[in-house]
C-alpha cells in the first residue's frame, strides 16, 4: 500500500453501521491531487453515504479519512469545508428565499464568523467576483431573481457556482446530472470540464454516457465495499461489474 | 437512623412515595400515549392535548350524573360507559380538528403549535361557558373508595390500583394495535417513508387522520381515567402540559418503549425529590434535568439511529 | 441592487417612519396620560415581537419562552427600585428595617447575597441586558451546538418558562412570590408614579423601541441578515457553505433575548411593578402572536400587531370578557391557518399592489415601466 502522505484525500478501513447494518465495509478509497474519479455502483451501495462521511454529515465508526495527511474525521462539517472540501448535495440546495447573487455571496469564503457576516461589506471586487461566477454558470442575467424562481437546471447550475466561488480543492458532486434535459446536460458536462481544472474532483453518477464523457478513473462500489477500480474500459469489461449490474 | 427516620420508616416512605410516583406514572403515560402517537406519526405536537383531555374527563362527568339520575342501579359499571363515550367524543373532534385544521399544515410544524394553541384557549372558554369556571368531580362507584393495607404504614388506595390498571391494558392495546394491525403496520410504514408508503397504495392522509383520531380518543380516555383521582376545571389541561410534552420528547419520538420509560424515569424523579424538597422545587429540579439530559441526547431516550 | 429590493427598503423606511410618528406624536396628543401609560405597557411586549422577528421570522427559531427574557430584564430593573423603596426609614415598622417587605414577611433577616449589587444601578442596569443574554447564551449554547431545533426548541424553551414560574413562585422570599415585587416608588430619588415622569418614561420607552427596530434593522440587511434566512431556509447547506450554523443562532437568540429583556425593565418603570404573571407559558405564547399577527418578517408589523392585539384585548376585555378567549383563539388559528405573513403580508400582497396599479394608472403614457409583483415582505 501506498505512502498515504502521497495523496490528497485517503479513506482507509472506514466503516459506518446504521443499527448493525453495514452501509459501508472497511473501504479503503484513495484520490490524487488533480484527479476526477467518477464513483458508480447500484442502489444502496453506500455512494452518497461515503460522501456523507468524507464531508462530515455521518460519524465513522471506524477508520481513517486523511485530508492532505491530516485527520478528519470529527471535526464539524464547516471546519472541513473550511480545510478546502465542498459538496453539491443530490437534490439542487440552494437558498430559495434569497437572490442568485446573494446566493453566491453567502458562498464566498470570507466573513464566515458572525463579526465577519455583521460587518460584510459588499465591495466592487466582491460583486466583480461573483459577475464571473454567474458567467460561468450561464445565470449572468438572473442575477437578482429570487433563486426558488429558477428552473431545476438553473437550480443545479447555481449549486455549482456556489461550490466554485468557495474554490475547494476537493469538490465531491452527487449526480450532477440528474433531471436534467439533454442540452442542460450538454452544457454541464462542459461546466464541469471547466471547474475540474486545478482541483480534484468526486462524482457519484449513474449516467454511463456521462460518465463516459467525463471520467479519468472510476471506482464501483458495491454493499459498501470497493468492487473494483480502474478506467472506464477496464471497468466496463470487469465481468463482477456485470454481475452487480445485471443482478443475480 | 437517617434524617431522623428508622430504617423502616424510610423504606415505607419510599414505597409510598414510589405509589405516589406510579400513579403520577400512569396519569402522564396516558397523557403522553395520545401526544406520543401523534407526534411520532406526524412530527406534528398537539398543544390542544390537554384539552381532549379535559373533554374526556367532562364526558365522564355527565355520564356520572346520567347514571345517577336514570340508572342509580347500574352505577357501578357506568364508568366503563363513560369511558367509551369520552373516547369517542375526544377522537370525532379530534378527527374534525385534523381535517379542518391540521392537514393544511403538516408542511409548517410550528405553526400547527401555533394552531393547536389556538384551539385549546377555545376550548377552555368553552368549557367554561358550558360547565362554569368551577372544578367538577364525580362521585366514586363503592367499589372504587377505600384503601388497601399493605403492612401497617403502607396503603394504597384503590381507585390509584385501577388506574395503574387501566394504564397497563390502554397501553398493552395501543402496544397490539401498533404492532399487529394493518393501521399500526400502515403507520409505522408512514413514518418511515411517507412518499413511499403512498407510492404502495397507502392512503397517507387517511392514516393522518386515524392516527390524530386516536391519540385525541386516547387523551379521552385519559382524561376519563383523571376523575377517579382528581377534580376537573376547564385549565386543568394546561397543567399537565408541559410535563407530557417532556415525557413525549424526552422519550423520543416514534418509540412506544421510550414514552414508557421516559413517562417512568420523570415521574419516579419527581415524587422521590418531593420527599427530600418542596413540590415546587421538585419540579423544577425534574424539569431542569429532563432539559439538561434532552441537550445531551437530543434525539430522545429511544430513538432509533438511521440514515438521514 | 433590484428595483424590488429597493422598493421594499424604502417600504420598509416609510413604515418605520409611520410607527415614529404615531406613537412619539399622535398618540401622545391624542390620548390622556392614562391611556399613553396603557399604550407604553403595550409597547414593552413590541420589544419582545421585535426580538421574535429576528429568530423566528428570519431564523426559523420559534420561541415559547420570550417571557423568561422579558421577566429577567424586568426583575432587575424591579430589585434595584425596590431596594431603592426599602430603605430603612421607609420600613422602620419591620422587623427586619431596611429589606424589601416581602422578605420580612418569609423571616428572612437579611438580605441574599444576589440581591446586594442590585443597590447600584449601574449594575442593575448592566444585568437587564447581560443576565437573560447570559441564560440565552447557555440555552442557546447547549441546544443549537448539539442541533436541536425546530418543535425541540419550542418545547424546550416553553418549559423553560415553566420552570421559571415555578421558581419564582416558590421561592417567595428571595422573588416575591406570586403577587411580584410591587410598591415600586423611585429611581434616583425621581418619584416614577407621578404623570410627568410617567410621560417621560413612555419616550424613552418609545425611544428604546425605535433603536431597537434599527439596531434589528442593521442586522437583517447585514450578510448576517442573509445567512439567517439561509439557515432557515436549508440549515444543512449553510454548513456546507462553511459557516458554523450554532453561532449565529446563539447569537440571534441571544439578541432577540436581550431586546425582549429591555422591554421587560421599561415594562416594570412603566407600570411599576414586576410579576411571574409575564414570565409564564401563557404570556410568552401570546407575545408569539403579537409577532405574527403583525407578520413574522417584519419589524414594523411585528409592532403594529402587538398594539392591535392589546388593544383589541382591553376592549374586548372590558365589554366581552368571555368571548375575548374565542377571539385569541381564533386570531392563532387564522394567523397559522391563513395568513401566516401577517398583516405585513396582506398589505405587501394584496393592498399594495392595488396602489401600484392606481399609481400607474395615473402615470401611463409617461413611461410603461409596471412594477412586476412584489418581492415577498421584509
Amino acid at each position: 500500500m501506498a505512502n498515504s502522505t502521497d495523496f490528497l484525500l485517503a479513506l482507509e478501513g472506514v466503516t459506518v453501521s446504521f443499527d448493525g447494518f453495514k452501509a459501508v465495509n472497511d473501504l479503503n478509497l484513495y484520490i490524487d491531487k488533480g484527479e476526477l474519479r467518477v464513483i458508480i455502483g447500484p442502489n444502496g451501495a453506500g455512494k452518497t453515504t461515503v460522501l456523507d462521511l468524507i464531508c462530515g454529515r455521518t460519524k465513522v465508526s471506524s477508520g481513517s479519512i486523511k485530508f492532505k495527511d491530516q485527520e478528519i474525521t470529527g471535526l464539524k462539517e464547516h471546519d472541513i469545508v473550511k480545510r478546502g472540501i465542498g459538496r453539491k448535495f443530490q437534490t439542487p440546495s440552494i437558498y430559495e428565499d434569497l437572490t442568485v447573487f446573494e446566493n453566491l455571496e453567502i458562498s464566498l469564503p470570507r466573513g464566515r464568523n458572525v463579526v465577519g457576516a455583521l460587518l460584510w461589506n459588499r465591495t466592487p471586487e466582491i460583486v466583480e467576483r461573483v459577475r464571473e461566477v454567474t458567467e460561468m454558470i450561464f445565470l449572468a442575467d438572473h442575477l437578482d431573481r429570487l433563486a426558488e424562481t429558477l428552473s431545476h437546471g438553473q437550480k443545479q447550475w447555481l449549486e455549482i457556482g456556489m461550490l466554485l466561488i468557495q474554490d475547494p480543492e476537493v469538490l465531491m458532486l452527487d449526480e450532477p446530472v440528474a433531471g436534467m434535459s439533454v442540452s442542460e446536460r450538454a452544457k454541464t458536462a462542459e461546466l464541469l470540464n471547466k471547474i475540474i481544472q486545478n482541483r480534484s474532483v468526486v462524482v457519484i453518477e449513474h449516467d454511463m454516457k456521462f460518465v463516459e464523457s467525463i471520467a479519468h478513473r472510476v471506482t464501483v462500489l458495491h454493499q459498501g465495499k470497493v468492487l473494483a477500480e480502474g478506467n472506464m474500459d477496464a471497468i466496463q469489461a470487469d465481468p463482477k461489474v456485470k454481475e452487480v449490474y445485471l443482478g443475480h | 437512623m437517617v434524617m431522623g427516620y428508622s430504617l423502616g420508616e424510610l423504606s415505607s416512605i419510599f414505597a409510598m412515595q414510589a405509589f405516589a410516583g406510579l400513579i403520577l406514572f400512569s396519569v402522564f403515560l396516558l397523557m403522553a400515549l395520545g401526544l406520543a402517537i401523534i407526534f411520532g406519526q406526524m412530527g406534528v405536537i398537539n398543544m390542544a392535548h390537554g384539552e381532549f383531555m379535559i373533554l374526556g374527563a367532562y364526558m365522564t362527568y355527565l355520564t356520572s350524573h346520567g347514571f345517577q339520575t336514570y340508572l342509580p342501579g347500574a352505577y357501578a359499571i357506568y364508568f366503563f360507559v363513560a369511558m367509551a363515550i369520552a373516547f369517542i367524543a375526544s377522537g370525532a373532534i379530534g378527527l374534525a380538528v385534523e381535517w379542518l385544521l391540521i392537514r393544511h399544515l403538516y408542511v409548517r410544524p410550528l405553526d400547527t403549535l401555533l394552531a393547536t394553541w389556538g384551539l385549546s384557549l377555545i376550548m377552555q372558554q368553552a368549557f367554561r361557558s358550558i360547565f362554569g369556571a368551577r372544578e367538577v368531580g364525580v362521585q366514586l362507584p363503592d367499589w372504587m373508595m377505600g384503601a388497601l393495607s399493605v403492612t401497617d404504614v403502607i396503603e394504597v388506595q384503590i381507585n390509584g390500583l385501577f388506574v395503574m390498571a387501566l394504564t397497563l391494558i390502554i397501553t398493552g392495546i395501543v402496544a397490539l394495535l401498533l404492532f399487529r394491525s394493518t393501521w399500526g403496520l400502515q403507520v409505522r410504514a408512514v413514518v418511515t417513508n411517507r412518499t413511499m408508503s403512498g407510492a404502495v397504495g397507502i392512503d397517507t392522509r387517511r392514516i393522518d387522520r386515524l392516527t390524530f383520531g386516536l391519540g385525541c380518543g386516547i387523551a379521552g380516555i385519559a382524561g376519563s381515567a383523571f376523575t377517579m383521582i382528581g377534580s376537573t376545571g376547564p385549565t386543568a389541561g394546561q397543567l399537565y402540559i408541559v410535563d407530557t410534552f417532556l415525557v413525549v420528547v424526552f422519550g423520543g419520538a416514534q418509540s412506544l418503549l421510550g414514552t414508557v420509560a421516559s413517562a417512568l424515569t420523570i415521574s419516579q424523579s419527581q415524587s422521590t425529590l418531593e420527599f427530600f424538597l418542596s413540590g415546587s422545587m421538585a419540579k423544577v429540579l425534574t424539569l431542569l434535568i429532563v432539559i439538561g439530559l434532552l441537550m445531551l441526547r437530543p434525539q430522545g431516550l429511544f430513538a432509533l439511529k438511521v440514515r438521514r | 441592487m433590484s428595483a424590488a429590493a429597493t422598493n421594499n427598503r424604502n417600504l420598509e423606511l416609510i413604515g418605520f417612519a409611520l410607527i415614529a410618528l404615531l406613537i412619539m406624536v399622535v398618540l401622545p396628543l391624542a390620548l390622556d396620560i392614562f391611556r399613553l401609560n396603557l399604550i407604553g405597557k403595550y409597547l414593552t411586549y413590541a420589544f419582545v415581537a421585535v426580538g421574535l422577528v429576528l429568530c423566528w421570522g428570519y431564523t426559523g427559531i420559534l420561541s415559547l419562552g420570550q417571557g423568561v427574557f422579558f421577566g429577567l430584564g424586568g426583575y432587575c430593573m424591579a430589585m434595584f427600585l425596590k431596594l431603592e423603596a426599602s430603605s430603612a426609614a421607609n420600613t422602620k415598622i419591620q422587623s427586619t428595617p431596611g429589606i424589601p417587605d416581602f422578605m420580612d414577611w418569609n423571616q428572612l433577616t437579611e438580605l441574599p447575597f444576589f440581591w446586594v449589587p442590585f443597590n447600584s444601578l449601574p449594575f442593575a442596569l448592566i444585568a437587564v441586558i447581560v443576565v437573560p443574554a447570559v441564560v440565552a447564551f447557555i440555552l442557546g449554547a447547549a441546544m443549537f451546538k448539539r442541533r436541536v431545533g425546530g418543535v425541540y426548541f419550542a418545547i424546550i424553551t416553553q418549559a423553560l418558562a415553566a420552570v421559571m414560574t415555578i421558581l419564582i413562585i416558590g421561592r417567595q422570599g428571595y422573588t416575591g412570590g406570586i403577587n411580584g415585587i410591587t410598591d415600586l416608588r423611585t429611581l434616583l430619588g425621581w418619584d416614577i408614579r407621578t404623570d410627568g415622569a410617567k410621560y417621560i418614561l413612555y419616550f424613552v420607552c418609545c425611544i428604546l423601541l425605535l433603536g431597537s427596530m434599527l439596531l434589528a434593522r442593521f442586522v437583517l440587511s447585514s450578510k448576517l441578515g442573509r445567512i439567517l434566512v439561509a439557515i432557515r431556509d436549508k440549515e444543512d447547506r449553510v454548513r456546507f457553505s462553511g459557516y458554523s450554523v450554532g453561532d449565529f443562532k446563539i447569537f440571534i437568540f441571544c439578541l432577540a433575548s436581550a431586546i425582549a429583556a429591555v422591554g421587560g425593565a421599561m415594562f416594570t418603570l412603566q407600570v411599576g411593578f414586576m410579576s411571574p404573571s409575564f414570565v409564564g407559558i401563557v404570556p410568552s405564547i401570546e407575545m408569539v402572536i403579537f409577532a405574527a399577527v403583525g407578520g413574522r418578517h417584519s419589524l414594523v408589523g411585528a409592532v403594529i400587531g402587538t398594539l392591535l392585539v392589546n388593544w383589541a384585548k382591553t376592549a374586548f376585555s372590558e365589554s366581552f370578557p368571555e368571548l375575548w378567549l374565542f377571539a385569541m383563539g381564533g386570531l392563532f388559528i387564522a394567523v397559522a391557518l391563513a395568513f401566516p405573513r401577517g398583516l405585513a403580508g396582506i398589505f405587501t400582497d394584496q393592498v399594495l399592489p392595488y396602489i401600484e396599479k392606481l399609481w400607474s394608472r395615473n402615470r401611463r403614457g409617461q413611461d410603461g415601466v409596471v412594477v412586476p409583483n412584489p418581492a415577498p415582505a421584509e
